[in-house]
Protein backbone atom coordinates (compact mmCIF):
# COMPACT_ATOMS: atom_id res chain seq x y z
CA UNK A 1 0.00 0.00 0.00
CA UNK A 2 1.39 3.39 -0.65
CA UNK A 3 0.31 6.84 0.47
CA UNK A 4 0.89 8.78 -3.08
CA UNK A 5 -1.89 10.17 -5.15
CA UNK A 6 -4.29 8.94 -2.64
CA UNK A 7 -5.15 12.13 -0.62
CA UNK A 8 -4.93 16.32 -2.36
CA UNK A 9 -5.15 19.70 -0.65
CA UNK A 10 -7.96 21.17 -2.18
CA UNK A 11 -8.76 24.67 0.06
CA UNK A 12 -6.37 26.67 1.14
CA UNK A 13 -7.00 30.13 2.98
CA UNK A 14 -5.04 32.70 5.43
CA UNK A 15 -5.62 36.09 7.06
CA UNK A 16 -3.04 38.35 6.80
CA UNK A 17 0.27 38.72 7.76
CA UNK A 18 0.81 41.23 9.78
CA UNK A 19 2.72 42.34 13.25
CA UNK A 20 -0.20 42.78 15.09
CA UNK A 21 -3.22 40.95 14.37
CA UNK A 22 -5.39 43.09 17.40
CA UNK A 23 -6.86 39.53 17.47
CA UNK A 24 -7.04 36.38 19.54
CA UNK A 25 -5.08 33.05 18.04
CA UNK A 26 -8.33 31.47 18.22
CA UNK A 27 -9.88 33.96 16.17
CA UNK A 28 -6.85 33.96 13.52
CA UNK A 29 -7.30 30.21 13.82
CA UNK A 30 -10.99 30.32 12.79
CA UNK A 31 -10.88 32.72 9.95
CA UNK A 32 -8.12 30.74 8.04
CA UNK A 33 -9.76 27.33 8.10
CA UNK A 34 -13.13 29.11 7.50
CA UNK A 35 -10.90 30.56 4.24
CA UNK A 36 -9.52 27.12 3.63
CA UNK A 37 -13.23 25.72 3.45
CA UNK A 38 -15.03 28.42 1.46
CA UNK A 39 -11.89 28.31 -1.04
CA UNK A 40 -13.39 24.66 -1.91
CA UNK A 41 -17.08 24.42 -1.37
CA UNK A 42 -17.23 22.44 1.60
CA UNK A 43 -18.74 22.97 4.89
CA UNK A 44 -17.58 23.55 8.33
CA UNK A 45 -20.34 20.51 9.48
CA UNK A 46 -18.46 17.91 6.61
CA UNK A 47 -15.05 18.66 8.47
CA UNK A 48 -14.36 14.83 10.99
CA UNK A 49 -10.55 15.31 11.36
CA UNK A 50 -8.03 18.40 12.26
CA UNK A 51 -4.43 18.44 12.36
CA UNK A 52 -1.83 21.55 13.71
CA UNK A 53 1.10 22.10 15.78
CA UNK A 54 2.02 20.88 19.82
CA UNK A 55 3.17 24.21 19.95
CA UNK A 56 -0.58 25.90 18.48
CA UNK A 57 -2.69 27.39 21.72
CA UNK A 58 -5.61 26.66 19.64
CA UNK A 59 -7.34 23.17 20.67
CA UNK A 60 -9.14 20.95 17.96
CA UNK A 61 -12.14 21.41 20.07
CA UNK A 62 -12.00 25.04 20.37
CA UNK A 63 -11.67 25.70 16.50
CA UNK A 64 -14.49 22.93 16.33
CA UNK A 65 -16.53 24.87 18.12
CA UNK A 66 -16.39 27.89 16.54
CA UNK A 67 -16.77 27.15 13.50
CA UNK A 68 -19.74 24.84 13.99
CA UNK A 69 -18.40 21.75 12.96
CA UNK A 70 -20.55 18.38 14.22
CA UNK A 71 -18.68 15.21 15.26
CA UNK A 72 -14.70 15.03 14.84
CA UNK A 73 -13.54 10.96 14.20
CA UNK A 74 -9.47 12.36 13.99
CA UNK A 75 -7.29 14.66 15.70
CA UNK A 76 -3.49 14.74 16.18
CA UNK A 77 -1.02 17.22 16.49
CA UNK A 78 2.78 16.61 15.78
CA UNK A 79 5.36 17.82 17.84
CA UNK A 80 9.13 19.90 17.05
CA UNK A 81 8.35 23.51 16.02
CA UNK A 82 8.25 24.03 12.69
CA UNK A 83 9.36 20.49 11.84
CA UNK A 84 5.49 19.74 12.33
CA UNK A 85 4.32 21.85 9.51
CA UNK A 86 4.68 19.18 6.81
CA UNK A 87 3.91 16.63 9.08
CA UNK A 88 0.22 18.03 9.85
CA UNK A 89 -0.73 17.29 5.82
CA UNK A 90 1.19 13.66 6.00
CA UNK A 91 -1.27 13.35 9.07
CA UNK A 92 -4.50 14.66 7.34
CA UNK A 93 -3.68 12.51 3.93
CA UNK A 94 -3.18 9.40 5.99
CA UNK A 95 -6.51 9.96 7.85
CA UNK A 96 -7.85 10.08 4.32
CA UNK A 97 -6.67 7.35 2.38
CA UNK A 98 -7.11 4.80 4.81
CA UNK A 99 -10.85 6.11 5.37
CA UNK A 100 -9.99 7.43 8.94
CA UNK A 101 -11.50 10.48 8.17
CA UNK A 102 -13.41 11.99 5.18
CA UNK A 103 -12.55 15.49 5.49
CA UNK A 104 -9.45 16.86 7.52
CA UNK A 105 -8.19 20.55 7.75
CA UNK A 106 -4.37 21.36 9.07
CA UNK A 107 -3.89 24.91 10.44
CA UNK A 108 -1.73 26.77 12.37
CA UNK A 109 -2.10 30.74 13.90
CA UNK A 110 0.18 32.85 16.30
CA UNK A 111 0.95 36.43 17.26
CA UNK A 112 3.85 35.11 17.31
CA UNK A 113 4.91 38.77 16.87
CA UNK A 114 2.27 40.39 19.47
CA UNK A 115 2.61 38.24 21.73
CA UNK A 116 5.03 35.54 22.39
CA UNK A 117 8.00 36.10 20.13
CA UNK A 118 10.17 33.11 19.33
CA UNK A 119 13.10 35.64 18.39
CA UNK A 120 13.38 36.73 21.76
CA UNK A 121 14.99 33.96 24.62
CA UNK A 122 13.16 31.28 24.77
CA UNK A 123 12.96 31.31 28.81
CA UNK A 124 9.81 28.76 28.11
CA UNK A 125 11.89 26.20 26.52
CA UNK A 126 13.99 25.65 28.90
CA UNK A 127 11.65 25.99 32.02
CA UNK A 128 9.69 22.79 30.29
CA UNK A 129 9.72 19.69 33.07
CA UNK A 130 10.02 17.39 30.30
CA UNK A 131 12.54 15.58 28.33
CA UNK A 132 12.92 18.87 25.92
CA UNK A 133 13.50 20.75 28.87
CA UNK A 134 16.51 18.63 30.36
CA UNK A 135 17.46 19.15 26.69
CA UNK A 136 18.05 22.49 26.85
CA UNK A 137 20.07 22.59 30.03
CA UNK A 138 23.07 22.08 28.29
CA UNK A 139 22.98 25.38 26.21
CA UNK A 140 20.02 27.80 27.07
CA UNK A 141 22.04 28.39 30.87
CA UNK A 142 25.09 28.60 28.64
CA UNK A 143 23.94 31.83 27.13
CA UNK A 144 23.01 29.70 23.82
CA UNK A 145 19.31 30.59 24.14
CA UNK A 146 17.36 31.74 20.83
CA UNK A 147 17.17 30.12 17.50
CA UNK A 148 19.23 32.43 15.72
CA UNK A 149 22.21 31.52 18.21
CA UNK A 150 21.19 27.94 18.08
CA UNK A 151 21.77 27.96 13.97
CA UNK A 152 25.15 30.15 14.13
CA UNK A 153 27.04 27.66 16.08
CA UNK A 154 26.03 25.41 13.05
CA UNK A 155 26.90 28.00 10.08
CA UNK A 156 29.94 28.99 11.55
CA UNK A 157 31.32 24.91 11.50
CA UNK A 158 29.95 24.71 8.03
CA UNK A 159 31.65 28.05 7.07
CA UNK A 160 34.60 26.45 8.23
CA UNK A 161 34.46 22.78 6.75
CA UNK A 162 33.14 24.20 3.23
CA UNK A 163 34.56 27.42 2.72
CA UNK A 164 30.63 29.02 2.22
CA UNK A 165 30.59 32.48 3.21
CA UNK A 166 28.48 35.24 4.85
CA UNK A 167 27.57 36.06 0.92
CA UNK A 168 26.77 32.78 0.28
CA UNK A 169 24.32 32.81 3.34
CA UNK A 170 23.00 36.04 1.94
CA UNK A 171 22.22 35.13 -1.53
CA UNK A 172 18.94 33.33 0.12
CA UNK A 173 17.85 36.51 1.32
CA UNK A 174 18.19 38.32 -2.05
CA UNK A 175 16.10 35.69 -4.09
CA UNK A 176 13.77 35.31 -1.04
CA UNK A 177 13.50 39.06 -0.92
CA UNK A 178 12.90 39.76 -4.64
CA UNK A 179 10.13 37.01 -4.57
CA UNK A 180 8.97 38.78 -1.94
CA UNK A 181 8.97 42.48 -3.15
CA UNK A 182 6.41 41.22 -6.21
CA UNK A 183 4.37 39.32 -3.91
CA UNK A 184 0.98 41.79 -2.16
CA UNK A 185 0.75 39.73 0.61
CA UNK A 186 4.16 39.97 1.67
CA UNK A 187 5.46 41.97 4.39
CA UNK A 188 8.59 42.72 2.50
CA UNK A 189 5.75 43.69 -0.87
CA UNK A 190 7.67 46.23 -2.77
CA UNK A 191 11.35 45.33 -0.97
CA UNK A 192 13.73 43.93 -2.23
CA UNK A 193 17.55 43.83 -1.37
CA UNK A 194 20.88 43.92 -2.38
CA UNK A 195 23.47 41.37 -1.17
CA UNK A 196 25.40 44.92 -0.10
CA UNK A 197 22.10 45.77 2.31
CA UNK A 198 22.53 41.56 3.57
CA UNK A 199 26.58 42.32 4.39
CA UNK A 200 25.49 45.76 6.11
CA UNK A 201 22.46 44.73 8.32
CA UNK A 202 23.74 44.25 11.97
CA UNK A 203 25.23 41.07 13.53
CA UNK A 204 22.32 39.10 15.41
CA UNK A 205 24.37 36.19 16.24
CA UNK A 206 27.81 36.12 14.46
CA UNK A 207 28.14 34.99 12.17
CA UNK A 208 24.39 35.54 11.61
CA UNK A 209 22.69 38.77 10.01
CA UNK A 210 20.04 40.64 10.71
CA UNK A 211 18.83 39.12 6.90
CA UNK A 212 19.61 36.43 7.64
CA UNK A 213 16.81 35.51 10.09
CA UNK A 214 13.14 35.29 8.94
CA UNK A 215 10.34 37.78 10.30
CA UNK A 216 8.16 37.26 13.16
CA UNK A 217 4.34 37.27 12.05
CA UNK A 218 1.18 37.58 13.08
CA UNK A 219 -1.64 35.13 11.07
CA UNK A 220 -2.81 32.06 10.56
CA UNK A 221 -3.19 29.77 7.72
CA UNK A 222 -5.32 26.64 7.08
CA UNK A 223 -5.56 23.56 4.11
CA UNK A 224 -8.15 21.10 3.30
CA UNK A 225 -7.44 17.61 2.84
CA UNK A 226 -9.39 14.95 1.04
CA UNK A 227 -9.15 12.10 -0.94
CA UNK A 228 -8.22 12.16 -4.46
CA UNK A 229 -11.50 10.54 -5.32
CA UNK A 230 -13.30 13.24 -3.77
CA UNK A 231 -11.11 16.40 -5.18
CA UNK A 232 -12.20 15.75 -8.72
CA UNK A 233 -15.66 17.06 -7.34
CA UNK A 234 -14.26 20.02 -5.92
CA UNK A 235 -13.78 23.74 -7.49
CA UNK A 236 -10.23 24.07 -7.23
CA UNK A 237 -7.44 22.06 -9.42
CA UNK A 238 -6.76 19.58 -6.90
CA UNK A 239 -3.09 19.79 -5.50
CA UNK A 240 -2.19 15.98 -5.35
CA UNK A 241 -0.31 14.21 -2.20
CA UNK A 242 2.59 12.29 -4.47
CA UNK A 243 5.04 11.94 -0.92
CA UNK A 244 4.43 12.96 2.35
CA UNK A 245 7.70 12.16 5.21
CA UNK A 246 9.18 12.82 8.44
CA UNK A 247 12.21 12.98 9.56
CA UNK A 248 14.55 12.52 12.68
CA UNK A 249 18.23 11.68 12.82
CA UNK A 250 20.49 9.59 15.17
CA UNK A 251 21.38 11.67 18.81
CA UNK A 252 18.75 14.15 17.47
CA UNK A 253 18.41 17.21 19.79
CA UNK A 254 15.90 20.33 19.47
CA UNK A 255 18.15 23.10 17.36
CA UNK A 256 21.40 21.71 19.64
CA UNK A 257 21.77 18.66 17.40
CA UNK A 258 25.88 18.90 18.41
CA UNK A 259 27.13 15.70 19.45
CA UNK A 260 26.69 13.98 16.76
CA UNK A 261 30.23 13.17 14.41
CA UNK A 262 28.62 15.91 11.43
CA UNK A 263 26.90 18.19 13.15
CA UNK A 264 24.73 19.04 10.16
CA UNK A 265 21.31 18.65 9.92
CA UNK A 266 20.63 14.83 8.38
CA UNK A 267 17.06 15.06 9.80
CA UNK A 268 16.06 16.56 6.15
CA UNK A 269 17.96 13.76 4.62
CA UNK A 270 15.75 11.40 6.31
CA UNK A 271 12.82 12.99 4.61
CA UNK A 272 14.27 13.38 1.36
CA UNK A 273 15.39 9.93 1.26
CA UNK A 274 11.83 9.26 1.88
CA UNK A 275 10.31 11.66 -0.46
CA UNK A 276 12.18 10.59 -3.30
CA UNK A 277 11.54 6.82 -2.31
CA UNK A 278 7.42 7.12 -2.05
CA UNK A 279 7.58 9.68 -5.79
CA UNK A 280 9.59 7.58 -7.17
CA UNK A 281 11.07 11.41 -8.14
CA UNK A 282 14.31 12.83 -8.26
CA UNK A 283 15.90 16.03 -7.33
CA UNK A 284 16.13 16.74 -11.10
CA UNK A 285 12.32 16.51 -11.65
CA UNK A 286 11.61 19.59 -9.09
CA UNK A 287 11.36 22.49 -11.49
CA UNK A 288 10.97 24.51 -8.04
CA UNK A 289 11.03 24.10 -4.22
CA UNK A 290 9.96 25.70 -1.22
CA UNK A 291 12.48 25.29 1.35
CA UNK A 292 12.04 26.29 5.26
CA UNK A 293 13.84 29.18 5.90
CA UNK A 294 13.59 30.22 9.59
CA UNK A 295 17.64 30.63 9.45
CA UNK A 296 19.46 31.14 5.33
CA UNK A 297 22.40 28.69 6.17
CA UNK A 298 20.04 25.53 6.65
CA UNK A 299 18.31 26.64 2.79
CA UNK A 300 22.28 25.73 1.50
CA UNK A 301 22.27 22.45 3.68
CA UNK A 302 18.66 21.44 2.73
CA UNK A 303 20.13 21.87 -0.73
CA UNK A 304 22.67 19.52 -0.13
CA UNK A 305 20.74 17.18 2.04
CA UNK A 306 18.04 16.82 -0.33
CA UNK A 307 20.24 15.61 -3.14
CA UNK A 308 20.38 19.33 -5.04
CA UNK A 309 23.92 19.06 -5.06
CA UNK A 310 26.57 17.73 -3.25
CA UNK A 311 28.09 18.02 0.20
CA UNK A 312 29.47 21.58 0.60
CA UNK A 313 28.60 22.46 -2.99
CA UNK A 314 25.24 24.59 -2.20
CA UNK A 315 27.47 27.86 -1.88
CA UNK A 316 27.92 27.55 -6.02
CA UNK A 317 24.34 26.14 -6.46
CA UNK A 318 22.72 29.32 -5.18
CA UNK A 319 25.21 32.00 -7.26
CA UNK A 320 23.99 33.73 -10.23
CA UNK A 321 20.88 34.06 -9.43
CA UNK A 322 19.67 29.73 -9.85
CA UNK A 323 17.35 30.05 -6.59
CA UNK A 324 15.50 33.05 -8.15
CA UNK A 325 12.53 32.96 -10.81
CA UNK A 326 14.27 32.35 -13.85
CA UNK A 327 16.79 30.19 -12.46
CA UNK A 328 17.62 26.79 -12.73
CA UNK A 329 15.83 25.69 -9.65
CA UNK A 330 13.89 28.61 -8.07
CA UNK A 331 13.21 28.71 -4.00
CA UNK A 332 10.16 30.35 -2.10
CA UNK A 333 8.51 32.01 -5.01
CA UNK A 334 5.89 33.91 -1.92
CA UNK A 335 9.22 35.23 -0.51
CA UNK A 336 9.67 32.70 1.79
CA UNK A 337 9.65 33.79 6.02
CA UNK A 338 12.00 36.12 5.47
CA UNK A 339 10.14 38.05 2.90
CA UNK A 340 6.52 37.37 3.09
CA UNK A 341 5.75 36.16 6.60
CA UNK A 342 6.98 33.39 9.17
CA UNK A 343 4.01 30.48 9.51
CA UNK A 344 6.05 28.25 10.90
CA UNK A 345 6.33 26.71 7.28
CA UNK A 346 2.51 26.37 6.54
CA UNK A 347 2.52 29.63 4.44
CA UNK A 348 5.00 27.78 2.14
CA UNK A 349 2.64 24.95 1.67
CA UNK A 350 0.60 27.57 0.62
CA UNK A 351 2.98 28.89 -2.00
CA UNK A 352 3.11 25.44 -3.63
CA UNK A 353 -0.41 24.81 -3.68
CA UNK A 354 -0.66 28.36 -5.80
CA UNK A 355 2.21 26.90 -8.24
CA UNK A 356 0.24 23.57 -8.82
CA UNK A 357 -3.17 25.83 -9.67
CA UNK A 358 -0.92 28.19 -11.48
CA UNK A 359 -2.01 31.02 -9.33
CA UNK A 360 1.24 31.98 -7.92
CA UNK A 361 2.35 35.68 -7.84
CA UNK A 362 6.06 34.68 -9.40
CA UNK A 363 4.79 31.54 -11.04
CA UNK A 364 7.17 28.52 -12.56
CA UNK A 365 6.58 26.59 -15.11
CA UNK A 366 4.88 23.51 -13.95
CA UNK A 367 4.14 21.72 -17.48
CA UNK A 368 7.15 19.64 -17.73
CA UNK A 369 7.81 18.70 -14.28
CA UNK A 370 4.30 19.09 -12.40
CA UNK A 371 5.93 19.10 -8.87
CA UNK A 372 6.78 20.78 -5.93
CA UNK A 373 9.50 19.91 -2.79
CA UNK A 374 8.20 21.66 0.39
CA UNK A 375 10.46 21.39 3.41
CA UNK A 376 9.22 22.47 7.39
CA UNK A 377 12.02 23.32 9.78
CA UNK A 378 15.44 22.04 10.33
CA UNK A 379 17.08 21.99 12.99
CA UNK A 380 14.63 19.88 14.64
CA UNK A 381 12.98 16.32 13.82
CA UNK A 382 10.82 17.46 10.32
CA UNK A 383 8.90 17.19 7.67
CA UNK A 384 8.68 17.23 3.82
CA UNK A 385 6.28 16.87 0.99
CA UNK A 386 6.13 16.46 -2.77
CA UNK A 387 2.86 17.86 -4.12
CA UNK A 388 1.76 17.27 -7.76
CA UNK A 389 -0.48 18.63 -10.62
CA UNK A 390 -1.38 15.23 -11.32
CA UNK A 391 -2.03 12.15 -9.49
CA UNK A 392 -4.90 10.06 -8.08
CA UNK B 1 24.80 36.18 36.69
CA UNK B 2 21.84 35.75 39.44
CA UNK B 3 19.39 36.02 36.65
CA UNK B 4 20.49 33.46 34.23
CA UNK B 5 18.41 30.30 32.89
CA UNK B 6 18.66 27.71 35.23
CA UNK B 7 18.73 24.07 33.81
CA UNK B 8 16.38 21.43 34.10
CA UNK B 9 17.62 18.49 36.12
CA UNK B 10 16.90 15.04 37.25
CA UNK B 11 18.29 12.24 38.76
CA UNK B 12 19.64 11.08 35.24
CA UNK B 13 22.11 14.20 35.21
CA UNK B 14 22.12 15.72 38.65
CA UNK B 15 25.81 14.04 38.98
CA UNK B 16 26.98 17.02 36.43
CA UNK B 17 25.74 19.76 38.67
CA UNK B 18 26.75 18.40 41.41
CA UNK B 19 30.46 17.93 39.42
CA UNK B 20 30.42 21.45 38.28
CA UNK B 21 29.72 23.24 42.28
CA UNK B 22 32.63 20.97 43.14
CA UNK B 23 35.15 22.08 40.36
CA UNK B 24 34.77 18.72 38.22
CA UNK B 25 33.59 18.56 34.71
CA UNK B 26 32.16 15.32 34.77
CA UNK B 27 31.49 12.47 32.12
CA UNK B 28 28.68 9.95 31.96
CA UNK B 29 30.76 6.26 31.34
CA UNK B 30 28.90 3.07 30.47
CA UNK B 31 29.87 0.75 33.56
CA UNK B 32 29.65 -2.29 31.04
CA UNK B 33 31.17 -0.84 27.99
CA UNK B 34 32.79 1.85 28.52
CA UNK B 35 31.67 4.46 26.95
CA UNK B 36 31.58 7.74 27.14
CA UNK B 37 29.11 10.19 26.38
CA UNK B 38 27.44 14.07 27.39
CA UNK B 39 25.23 14.77 27.54
CA UNK B 40 23.72 12.16 29.86
CA UNK B 41 21.07 10.01 29.35
CA UNK B 42 19.54 6.50 31.78
CA UNK B 43 21.00 4.27 29.29
CA UNK B 44 24.06 3.65 27.17
CA UNK B 45 23.22 4.07 23.80
CA UNK B 46 26.43 2.12 22.35
CA UNK B 47 25.66 -0.74 24.55
CA UNK B 48 22.03 -0.47 25.59
CA UNK B 49 23.35 -0.94 29.32
CA UNK B 50 21.16 1.56 32.40
CA UNK B 51 24.26 0.56 34.52
CA UNK B 52 26.36 3.83 34.64
CA UNK B 53 28.77 5.96 36.65
CA UNK B 54 30.83 9.22 35.80
CA UNK B 55 34.45 10.22 35.41
CA UNK B 56 36.04 13.55 35.94
CA UNK B 57 37.22 14.62 32.63
CA UNK B 58 40.49 16.10 32.07
CA UNK B 59 39.04 19.62 31.18
CA UNK B 60 41.31 20.24 28.04
CA UNK B 61 39.46 20.94 24.66
CA UNK B 62 39.39 21.86 21.18
CA UNK B 63 36.65 24.55 20.02
CA UNK B 64 34.92 22.81 17.43
CA UNK B 65 32.57 25.91 16.43
CA UNK B 66 31.62 29.24 17.85
CA UNK B 67 29.28 32.27 17.75
CA UNK B 68 29.36 35.89 19.39
CA UNK B 69 25.47 36.33 20.44
CA UNK B 70 24.71 40.32 20.41
CA UNK B 71 20.86 40.33 19.89
CA UNK B 72 18.39 39.76 22.07
CA UNK B 73 19.01 40.67 25.76
CA UNK B 74 19.81 37.58 27.27
CA UNK B 75 18.85 37.43 31.21
CA UNK B 76 21.71 37.53 33.25
CA UNK B 77 24.03 37.93 31.01
CA UNK B 78 25.77 41.15 29.45
CA UNK B 79 25.89 41.12 25.45
CA UNK B 80 28.34 40.82 23.42
CA UNK B 81 29.51 37.26 24.88
CA UNK B 82 30.80 34.37 23.27
CA UNK B 83 29.82 30.80 23.43
CA UNK B 84 31.96 27.90 22.43
CA UNK B 85 31.38 24.66 21.24
CA UNK B 86 34.28 22.25 22.34
CA UNK B 87 35.23 18.76 21.63
CA UNK B 88 37.18 17.82 25.06
CA UNK B 89 39.78 15.18 24.89
CA UNK B 90 38.00 12.13 25.74
CA UNK B 91 35.79 12.31 22.91
CA UNK B 92 32.31 14.21 23.69
CA UNK B 93 31.67 17.81 23.37
CA UNK B 94 30.76 20.24 25.87
CA UNK B 95 29.13 23.83 25.45
CA UNK B 96 29.68 26.81 27.68
CA UNK B 97 30.80 30.73 27.48
CA UNK B 98 34.13 31.44 26.33
CA UNK B 99 35.51 34.24 29.08
CA UNK B 100 38.23 36.25 28.02
CA UNK B 101 38.11 36.91 24.29
CA UNK B 102 37.14 40.23 22.40
CA UNK B 103 33.89 39.54 20.97
CA UNK B 104 35.19 41.63 18.41
CA UNK B 105 37.91 39.45 17.31
CA UNK B 106 38.47 38.62 13.68
CA UNK B 107 40.44 35.39 14.09
CA UNK B 108 38.86 31.90 13.46
CA UNK B 109 38.64 30.52 17.13
CA UNK B 110 37.95 26.89 15.26
CA UNK B 111 40.44 24.76 16.45
CA UNK B 112 41.70 26.61 19.52
CA UNK B 113 42.65 25.07 22.71
CA UNK B 114 40.52 25.39 25.53
CA UNK B 115 40.47 24.90 29.05
CA UNK B 116 37.19 24.07 31.23
CA UNK B 117 36.78 26.90 34.69
CA UNK B 118 33.64 26.95 36.63
CA UNK B 119 31.66 29.88 37.41
CA UNK B 120 29.61 29.77 40.47
CA UNK B 121 26.57 31.58 40.25
CA UNK B 122 24.71 30.66 43.67
CA UNK B 123 24.39 27.76 46.07
CA UNK B 124 22.14 26.02 43.44
CA UNK B 125 24.06 26.68 40.37
CA UNK B 126 27.79 26.56 38.89
CA UNK B 127 27.79 26.92 35.23
CA UNK B 128 30.96 25.09 33.06
CA UNK B 129 33.03 27.40 31.34
CA UNK B 130 36.10 27.83 29.06
CA UNK B 131 39.23 30.10 28.67
CA UNK B 132 41.69 29.75 25.94
CA UNK B 133 44.85 27.66 27.22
Amino acid sequence: MSLSGKAAIVGIGATEFSKESGRSELQLAVEAVGHALRDCGIAPSEVDGLTTFTMDNNSEIAVARELGMGDLRFFSRINYGGGAACGTIQQAAMAVATGVADVVVAYRAFNERSGMRFGQVSSWANAQVNTNGLDNAWSYPMGLSTPAGTVAMQARRYMHEYGATSEDFGRVAVADRRHAATNPQAFFHCKPITLEDHQASRMIVDPLHLLDCCQETDGGQAFVIVSAERAKDLPQVPTYITAAAQGSGTDQFVMTSYYRDDIGIPEIGVVGRELWRQSGLRPDDMPMAVLYDHFTPYVLTQLEELGFCGRGEAKDFVKDGAIEVGGRLPLNTHGGQLGEAYLHGMNGIAEAVRQVRGTSVNPVSLDEKPHVLVTAGTGVPTSGLILSRHGG
Amino acid sequence: MSGVLRPQKNRDTAYFWEGTAAGELRLQKCNACGALRHPPGPACPECGALDRGHVQASGDGEIFSWVVHRHPQVPGRQTPFVIALVTLAEGPRVLGELLGVDPDTTDDLIGARVRIDFQRVDDELTLPVWRLA
